[in-house]
């Protein structure tokens, strides 16, 4: 890394990460900036800031309190520039509105007394801090949803060991969406109560298939989040099963969805065990997994959508939709497929089908049976931009969709790739306009003629963004949108020649 | 234990409290959900393994 590195510490200061990891684009942008970042000076954090190669001596010096502008321009009077408009950008005050800042209690103690019913804690502050936070939550008598990541796991193993104890759910560490009593939380969309009870590992899975079931005429009880190690040995699928009780006990789910990745097989026999035992039904959606000897009362679906659809009761998802109609054959040297994907489990899910299609994939999150990148050098890619390499220090790509704009621009460039497969994820949590920023991007950069764009929307129209609205932006760059993600996965191998060898997105009894 | 999670949470009015992104909270009181939104900084100094210890104390 070449360049000139300089830290600056602010004692005692604390922005959520969310703003600092906005500043800390605005400031990279800068001309002669060739990296930045603010962040608190949590361990974790200077860790981050080490292997980006933005800390120094000054840095290393800060407290998980403290807060660090590291900024590498080429020159130092460059650096220099843009560290002073950083701090002319902390130093602005917080807006309100217009209105007199309201009085704010300073811990969840002091909130108690303001709210004396409160029942759920959502934690979304720095990892290092977030077990702390959520211990005191769970002995004041609150249930908790961990949206923070970087949580050791051990930590993990205690919480949810203690939360157990005290009868007190621990939705996370990592839980990005949950749906509660019909109130959304977090990354969550605006869906209809119905019987239908979801519990996911998966944020994104959670929230493809609770929007699928809404588009297919029903509705939600709750959606519990788990948080993505639940299912690990080592957890033991502690949330996972105080969850399933939960549910089997609550008069209004008729049906439960469980959304996971495979299990450990120790923690997939405790599970089905405890489904076995109940008297109500199952949609078991464990992605990539096969071989599982379920209990009769539950069934297995290998797509998001094939578990929509069985928890529907068997109706069929997207029937209008015909990909083989909708086809046009990239060149013939353009044989590949890029699939960019905002939500892993959205990820994951085209894999499956790409390989029950017989076709080889290569992924930074491969399922079993798909290839890591680095044994695929060419063909198919399917890429989760959510994943650790592509955020650390920077916003998930659903609060910021540039995340994907240097990838995507490189696939529209590359004269291998036929079909670009995309994701747009909507709802409560993320960005304003993602398919606004897509189209935007798709219209300043060079299409071949024959290159296609497809694309599904995971959401609703009781979203913020409204599902029909961002459909339409993208029909207007000339993408094909699918009504679901496991149908744009579809359309992208029909555009190819390739059809499903069984068609995965339908139910497996 | 489940019926208590019924009872506490999943069955009653959701009630939060929210420390960290403030964006949550915001779009929670838009649905018109009861939430109270701490104005929270990193506890202990900003030392995590000196806040651990604090909230295991139950300070």
């Amino acid at each position: 890394m070449s360049g000139v590195v300089i830290n600056e510490v602010r004692r005692g200061f604390y922005l959520d990460s969310v703003a600092l990891m906005r500043l800390s684009r605005v400031i990279a942008e800068r001309a002669g900036v060739e990296e930045a970042a603010l962040m608190m000076g949590t361990p974790t954090n200077k860790r981050i800031m080490a292997d980006a190669g933005l800390l120094v001596v000054a840095g290393q010096a800060a407290e998980g309190g403290d807060l660090v502008i590291g900024i590498r321009a080429d020159s130092q009077a460059r650096a220099n520039e843009v560290l002073q408009e950083a701090l002319s950008e902390l130093d602005k005050p917080a807006g309100h509105g217009g209105a007199a800042p309201q009085w704010r209690p300073r811990s969840t103690r002091a909130a108690l007394k303001q709210v004396p019913d409160s029942n759920l804690a959502l934690i979304s502050v720095p990892g290092d801090f977030a077990a702390a936070e959520a211990r005191k939550a769970l002995r004041r008598g609150l249930h908790v949803m961990m949206f923070s990541d970087n949580v050791s796991l051990a930590a993990e193993v205690a919480l949810k060991h203690e939360a157990r104890a005290l009868g007190r759910l621990v939705m996370g560490p990592d839980c990005g969406t949950a749906i509660i009593n019909g109130v959304p939380l977090a990354f969550a969309n605006a869906v209809p109560r119905g019987p239908i009870g979801l519990i996911g590992a998966s944020g994104t899975g959670l929230q493809e298939v609770s929007c699928l079931i809404a588009q297919g005429g029903g509705g939600i009880s709750h959606a519990i989040g788990v948080g993505g190690r639940d299912l690990k040995e080592e957890v033991g699928g502690i949330t996972t099963l105080m969850a399933l009780d939960a549910l089997d006990a609550d008069p209004g789910t008729k049906h439960i969805v469980l959304i996971s990745k495979p299990p450990a097989a120790g923690v997939a026999a405790r599970i089905l065990e405890r489904i076995g035992a109940s008297a109500k039904s199952f949609t078991i959606c464990f992605i990539g997994a096969s071989d599982l000897a379920l209990p009769v009362n539950a069934r297995l679906a290998d797509t998001l959508k094939a578990a929509a659809e069985d928890a529907l009761g068997g109706v069929g998802l997207g029937t209008g939709f015909d990909p083989a109609a909708r086809t046009g054959r990239p060149t013939p040297e353009r044989d590949a497929v890029w699939g960019l994907f905002t939500g892993g489990t959205l990820c994951a899910e085209a894999q499956v089908i790409f390989r029950a299609a017989g076709q080889s994939v290569g992924s930074n999150a491969p399922v079993p049976g798909a290839l890591p990148l680095d044994r695929a050098a060419t063909g198919h890619r399917l890429i989760d931009l959510g994943a650790d390499e592509f955020t650390h220090g920077r916003p998930h790509p659903m609060i910021d969709p540039s995340v994907r704009d240097d990838v995507l621009v490189e696939a529209l460039a590359s004269s291998r790739v036929g079909v670009i497969l995309l994701d747009v994820v909507i709802g409560f949590g993320a960005h304003a306009d993602p398919a606004g920023h897509l189209a935007h991007v798709l219209t300043a950069h060079r299409r071949p003629d024959d290159v296609r764009v497809i694309a599904s929307v995971t959401g609703t129209d009781g979203d913020p963004q409204g599902r029909t609205a961002q459909a339409a932006k993208l029909e207007a760059a000339g993408v094909m949108v699918a009504p679901s993600n496991a149908d744009a996965a579809t359309l992208a191998l029909a555009c190819l020649g390739c059809f499903p060898v069984r068609d995965p997105t339908s139910r497996s009894a | 234990m489940s019926d208590e999670i019924n009872e506490t949470l999943l069955n009653a009015d959701l009630k939060v409290v929210n420390l960290g992104l403030e964006s949550f909270a915001l779009e929670l009181t838009q649905q018109g959900v009861e939430v109270v939104h701490v104005d929270w900084t990193p506890p202990a100094g900003g030392d995590p393994a000196l806040a651990e210890l604090l909230s295991k104390l139950g300070v």
